[in-house]
C-alpha cells in the first residue's frame, strides 16, 4: 500500500535510526534527530524502532492513504486531523482508506514524527532509509505527489494511557565535555562558552544546531589537519560562533572542536526553535 | 585536567609510534600521530587488531590526515590506556585491496599542473600513472578518497576560485593528495583527468571503490 503526499510543509524527510558504521567512507550517520520521539511513534503503531517514520519540520505535512492504516504522531506537539476532524496526538489513530491525514504545525518544538503501522518502506541505502541532507543519500525530501510505499504491519498498536507532552526546556541546557581541541582556544574561551547566553540561530538544520552569541576566540591561527567528527561535536568555524553537530554532520572537518555535547542531550536540541536561549553547562573535563 | 586530556606522548622504542590519545565526548578517542604516514600505519595496525577477536567494540573508525578517530568505544578508559603501548609495524603491502583505474589524462588543469611541477604536459600522465597510491582516508562526500603516493615535490595548491561543478569521475590534485569525484559537485581541486570507473555505488559491495587502505594505480587510457 502507499500514502500520497499532498503537502510536505517546510521539510519532511524519511528517517530511521540512520546508517552508523560508514563514516570511514565519508557517509554521515543521519537518522531521526529526536530518536526518543521516533521510537515512541513507532511503538504506538506496533513497529520496531528500526521502522522508518516521517520527520516533519515546523509546519507538519498532509498525506492521503490508499488503504486503511494505523498512524501515530509524536515529538513536537501539533494538531492532528483526519478528513478535517481532530484526532489524537501521541496515540494510535486509525486512518480509513482514502482519508486525508493532516499533521499540523508544531505548537511547541520543531520536529514531529509520523509513524505508519508497517513503516515507510522506501528503498534502504547502506542499511538505512534515512534522508541524509548533507550527502544526498536515501530518499529525497518529500514533495507533493510523491507516493510512499508502506511495509506490512508487524505488531499490534500499543495501548497507552497517558503520554507526557514534552515541553522543550527553556533555556536549552547542553552539557559539554571539553576537548579534543580546547587548546586551540584562548584560556577564557571555555568560560565564555559556559558563562554566556546563546540563542538558536534560524540557520540551524539537520547538520548542526548553529548558535548566536559571544564568539569564541582562537589561540592559534592556521588550519587544523582535517580530522574525524563525532555527533554532538561543538565545532567552531572562523567566525567563532559554535555549531553543535547533529545527525547529518560531515564525517571529517578542519575547524577545531572545543567540546562535545553527549548524544543524550541532542533530542532536546533538535526541538529547539530559532531564538531559544541556550546555556552550555560544564559536564566535566576528561 | 587528567592525563587523558593532555594526552600521552610515547615512542622512541622500535615500533612504538609517537601518539597522543585525546578524549572526544563520553565514548570516543582521537588518536593523533606525528604525520600522515604514521596515521596510515596506525590505522592499518588498528584494522589488523580489529579483525582478530577480543578487540573492544567500536562503532566507527575514521582515519584522517594525522589522526584516527575511534567512536562508540565500549570502554574508552581502558583503550585510552592501552593505545600508547602498541607496537605498530611498518606498513606492509601484502594482502591489501588493490584496484587499477583507467584514466584519460585530459583534465582542464593539466597545463597548470605541468607548470607547477616544471614538466612538459604529457609528463603529468606519465608521472601520475607510474605512482602507486594508497587511500589514506575518505571525506568531503561518500566515496571521495584522499590518496597519497606522489612525492612532496608534486604538491599543488587548490585552485584560487573553486569550480561550481566538477564532473563525476574527475581525477584531481590538491596539496599532497589525489582525489576522484564520485559524483558531480563543487570543487577546488586541480583537474588532471577523468575515469569512467564507478567510484561510489551504495547498492554495490563494497560501495566505495576507494576505501581507506586500498592501493590504487591509475592506468593511461588513450582518448
Amino acid at each position: 500500500m502507499t500514502v500520497t503526499v499532498i503537502s510536505a510543509g517546510l521539510l519532511t524527510t524519511v528517517q530511521d535510526l540512520g546508517r552508523p558504521g560508514h563514516a570511514h567512507l565519508g557517509v554521515p550517520r543521519s537518522g531521526a534527530l529526536d530518536q526518543p520521539a521516533h521510537r515512541l511513534a513507532n511503538r504506538l503503531v506496533g513497529n520496531p524502532a528500526t521502522a522508518a517514520t516521517l520527520e516533519t519540520t515546523v509546519l507538519g505535512c498532509t498525506l492521503r492513504a490508499d488503504r486503511a492504516v494505523t498512524v501515530a504522531v509524536a515529538g513536537a506537539p501539533c494538531a492532528v486531523r483526519v478528513d478535517g476532524r481532530p484526532a489524537a496526538w501521541g496515540a494510535p489513530v486509525r486512518l480509513p482508506a482514502g482519508a486525508v491525514l493532516e499533521v499540523g504545525p508544531a505548537t511547541r518544538g520543531v520536529r514531529s514524527y509520523l509513524a505508519f503501522a508497517g513503516g515507510v518502506a522506501a528503498d534502504p541505502v547502506l542499511g538505512s532509509r534515512s534522508t541524509d541532507l548533507l550527502s544526498g543519500l536515501g530518499p529525497a525530501p518529500l514533495a507533493p505527489g510523491d507516493a510512499l510505499p508502506l511495509g506490512e504491519p508487524v505488531g499490534p498498536a500499543a495501548g497507552v494511557d497517558v503520554l507526557p507532552v514534552p515541553a522543550p526546556p527553556e533555556p536549552l541546557l547542553l552539557p559539554v565535555l571539553f576537548g579534543p581541541r580546547e587548546d586551540w582556544f584562548t584560556a577564557r574561551s571555555p568560560a565564555v562558552l559556559t558563562g554566556s547566553d546563546y540563542r538558536v540561530s534560524p540557520t540551524s538544520n539537520r547538520i548542526g544546531l548553529r548558535l548566536e552569541g559571544p564568539p569564541l576566540e582562537r589561540a592559534r591561527d592556521g588550519e587544523l589537519p582535517s580530522e574525524g567528527m563525532v555527533l554532538g561535536a561543538i565545532q567552531v568555524p572562523p567566525d567563532g560562533r559554535p555549531v553543535v553537530f547533529l545527525a547529518d554532520h560531515p564525517t571529517t572537518g578542519g575547524y577545531p572542536v572545543i567540546g562535545v555535547v553527549p548524544a543524550a542531550a541532542l533530542p532536546a536540541a533538535a526541538q529547539a526553535v530559532p531564538g531559544t536561549p541556550v546555556r552550555f553547562t560544564p559536564a566535566g573535563r576528561r | 585536567m587528567s592525563a587523558g586530556a593532555d594526552g600521552r606522548r610515547t615512542g622512541r622504542g622500535s615500533g612504538r609510534p609517537r601518539l597522543r590519545v585525546l578524549r572526544v565526548g563520553p565514548d570516543a578517542l582521537l588518536v593523533e600521530l606525528d604525520g600522515a604516514d604514521q596515521a596510515i600505519a596506525f590505522h592499518a595496525e588498528l584494522q589488523r587488531r580489529r579483525a582478530v577477536s577480543g578487540f573492544p567494540s567500536v562503532t566507527e573508525v575514521v582515519p584522517a590526515e594525522h589522526t584516527v578517530l575511534l567512536d562508540g568505544v565500549s570502554d574508552p578508559d581502558a583503550l585510552a590506556a592501552e593505545l600508547p603501548g602498541w607496537r605498530v609495524p611498518p606498513l606492509r603491502t601484502a594482502g591489501d585491496q588493490r584496484v587499477t583505474v583507467p584514466v584519460r589524462y585530459d583534465g582542464a588543469d593539466v597545463a597548470e599542473v605541468a607548470a607547477l611541477w616544471g614538466v612538459a604536459e604529457r609528463e603529468v600522465a606519465r608521472i601520475h600513472s607510474a605512482t602507486e597510491f594508497r587511500v589514506a582516508f575518505s571525506g568531503f562526500a561518500p566515496g571521495f578518497g584522499y590518496l597519497t603516493g606522489l612525492p612532496e615535490r608534486y604538491r599543488v595548491p587548490r585552485r584560487a576560485v573553486p569550480r561550481r561543478a566538477v564532473p563525476a569521475g574527475a581525477i584531481a590534485l590538491a596539496g599532497r593528495y589525489t582525489g576522484a569525484y564520485p559524483r558531480s559537485s563543487p570543487g577546488g581541486w586541480q583537474l588532471i583527468g577523468h575515469t569512467d570507473a564507478v567510484l561510489w555505488d551504495p547498492s554495490r559491495e563494497p560501495a566505495a571503490l576507494f576505501s581507506p587502505g586500498t592501493r590504487v594505480r591509475f592506468a593511461i587510457e588513450e582518448s
